[in-house]
């Protein structure tokens, strides 16, 4: 299981549109990078992130080896009401990292 | 040659002269102008985009291309029935022309993302936006890589 940091408000005002920071430990292996043999290792990134507030979809992102290693996703949620955010993480192998965090919205 | 994607390590690349440098910008193995332009095509469906509205920010001049700063936003109002569904972003020089395709909704509050990205080189990054409608934005930025992304082991 990856290791995320999820830096959002716990508190938004209704109609603000706020600030969602999302990191995952990932190596995002290229695929296109030989070892100290000389054989290529085989590409694992993490294809896919999905975000989404009580199952309705804020954003999402298709990710393709050039993006760097660890990675960094900034994007916004129009605050409308409370409700539980969930952050989901998908790589190659078909491992699913996923993250909980709740919103109150005043 | 043992640097990756058949491209000289960065000492190989200075003691080359300019003529093979520029038979290195042909290398089948990284993604040309020609690939990206075919990536580009494949996504916008042959409807060439127009410029505006959408913006590419990412510093001009960079010193290393492994974890380069990028953000992308697009000039829109957000709502249920005008807004913009995806961001989309493509390079010139790396082994492929996709980098990331970002998928907004009414409730982003705004088209806006920020992100890492590689550069194997030197080279034109294209953003395009692909609004509710269907009609399409682009922007693009020349960015100078003193230190590419892949040169190094970290990768």
């Amino acid at each position: 299981m990856a290791r995320a940091l999820i830096n959002i408000p716990a508190k938004a005002a209704k109609g603000q549109i706020i600030e969602i920071k999302t990191l995952v430990s990932h190596p995002m292996e290229t695929g296109f990078r030989p070892d100290n043999q000389g054989k290529l290792i085989p590409r694992d990134i993490i294809n896919r992130f999905e975000c989404e507030i009580d199952g309705e979809r804020i954003f999402a992102a298709d990710l393709y080896p050039a993006m760097s290693a660890n990675p960094f996703l900034t994007f916004t949620l129009l605050a409308e009401r409370s409700g539980e955010v969930t952050f989901r993480w998908k790589d190659d192998r078909g491992e699913i990292t996923e993250e909980k965090r709740k919103l109150v919205v005043e | 040659m043992n640097g990756l994607f058949g491209i000289p390590t960065r000492r190989e690349f200075l003691a080359l002269g300019a003529g093979a440098a520029a038979a290195l910008a042909a290398s089948p193995s990284n993604a040309t102008p020609e690939a990206m332009e075919k990536a580009i095509r494949e996504y916008t469906g042959g409807i060439s985009p127009m410029p505006g509205r959408v913006k590419i920010d990412i510093p001009v001049l960079l010193e290393s291309g492994s974890a380069v700063p990028t953000t992308v936003t697009c000039e829109s109002p957000m709502t249920a029935a005008d807004h913009v569904k995806e961001i989309a972003i493509f390079n010139e020089r790396n082994p492929l022309p996709n980098v990331a395709i970002f998928h907004f909704s009414s409730k982003s509050g705004r088209a806006f993302a920020a992100t890492r990205i590689r550069l194997g080189d030197s080279q034109k990054v294209v953003a395009i936006a692909r609004m509710s409608d269907g009609s399409l934005y682009t922007d693009a930025i020349e960015v100078v890589v003193t230190l590419p992304a892949c040169s190094e082991d970290f990768g």
